[in-house]
């Protein structure tokens, strides 16, 4: 007799239960462990880093660059998921993903992550750029153990510092350009970590109740809504010109300058509709403005930047 | 010790699930090969240079 005949539930005389020894999760579920939303807003970014780079990267050499970045991407999504399982058990907007759910179990999740990791940051570096390929690496780390493991655990400051693994992407994508790091790339990064406070803490005020229960210090748990929407319409002023800092710095022409003062403009309007609105109803319609109306925000900042900076720049040079 | 020895008799699901991710990982495994390939024919013999 062998130890796995203690377990019961005989299916088949002479066979034994596979409850808890066969994997059940199926394609569908790993992909979800990876957040293909998150994924592709990383790859966007990226692919503006990459395309706005002053050098000529071969399309196959940038197919491959945003491969990786994408994996990796999806790697720190599933190592996410395998840290957070008990917080997302908890809340009502993650409860369905694999691992609270018992689709996926949390060392299947930590397996297929770190297999995702390595693999991306080693064909980055083998095919592309070991720079860019240490970068992914780092921001996998950063977002694992600085933000999930350590930051959003303890402080109300946690998506603010750990914002910048969601800024590395444009950065990433310039060093598998250059091998290099430059003023743009930089630039970008700042855009992306200044308009992640407003972004997520327009969507935490509408979760404040999931995470007081996961015990997750976020803003308006610790703080309170006023305070969050007080931060948010601070952190949407000071985005403003960081947002229109590559016209500013003469990097991309001034089309690029009136949509992002105009978007930056229309971000901060909302923020202060925030700030000045009671809680309840009317506080959380405004709050999801704001959120659905920050992704708009960076998908046509990088949008212009990618067509004036990237193929229009390139057009030109 | 004419026992046969327990073994593990997966469900008509279960199997349809394995058999989905190993051609999950093959397929997988068929990209990074293709990739390899043609990331060497672009870059010739200088495949592992960096920029």
């Amino acid at each position: 007799m062998t130890d796995i005949s203690a377990v019961d539930h005989r299916s088949q005389p002479g066979s034994i239960s596979t409850i808890g020894l066969v994997s059940e999760a199926s394609v569908s579920d790993y992909l979800a462990l990876m957040k293909p939303r998150v994924m592709s807003l990383v790859v966007f970014t990226a692919w503006v880093g990459l395309a706005v780079a002053p050098v000529h990267v071969h399309p196959v050499i940038a197919f491959t660059a945003l491969l990786c970045i994408a994996v990796g991407a999806g790697a720190a999504g599933a190592l996410n998921m395998w840290v957070d399982a008990d917080i997302d058990a908890l809340m009502t907007r993650t409860a369905k993903r694999p691992i609270p759910r018992g689709r996926v179990t949390p060392g299947e999740a930590l397996a297929f992550g770190m297999t995702l990791a390595t693999g991306s940051v080693a064909v980055l570096g083998l095919l592309v750029s070991w720079l860019a390929a240490a970068m992914l690496g780092f921001t996998i780390f950063f977002y694992i153990v600085v933000y999930s493991m350590w930051l959003k655990r303890t402080t109300p400051q946690n998506i603010v510092i750990g914002g910048a693994a969601g800024a590395f992407p444009p950065v990433i994508g310039w060093m598998a350009a250059t091998g290099g790091i430059g003023i743009e790339p930089l630039l970008m990064f700042l855009i992306v970590f200044f308009w992640t406070p407003p972004h997520f803490w327009a969507l935490s005020l509408l979760r404040a109740e999931d995470y007081a229960r996961a015990r997750v210090p976020m803003l308006p748990v610790v703080a309170g809504p006023a305070e969050t929407r007080r931060q948010i319409l601070l952190y949407s002023i000071v985005l403003l010109p960081i947002g229109a800092a590559p016209w500013l710095a003469g990097y991309v022409d001034a089309v690029y300058g009136a949509v992002a003062l105009l978007a930056g403009g229309v971000m901060t309007a909302l923020a202060w509709r925030l700030k000045v609105a009671a809680d309840g109803e009317r506080g959380a319609r405004l709050a999801r403005r704001l959120f659905a109306f920050s992704i708009l925000y960076l998908f046509v900042l990088f949008a212009v930047l990618l067509i004036e900076g990237g193929l229009l720049g390139r057009a030109a040079a | 010790m004419d026992e046969k020895p327990e073994r593990i008799v997966l469900t008509e699901e279960q199997k349809r699930k394995q058999r989905a991710l190993s051609i999950a990982i093959a397929i997988t495994l068929g990209v990074l090969v293709i990739l390899f390939y043609i990331v060497t024919l672009v870059k010739g013999p200088g495949v592992l240079n960096q920029p």
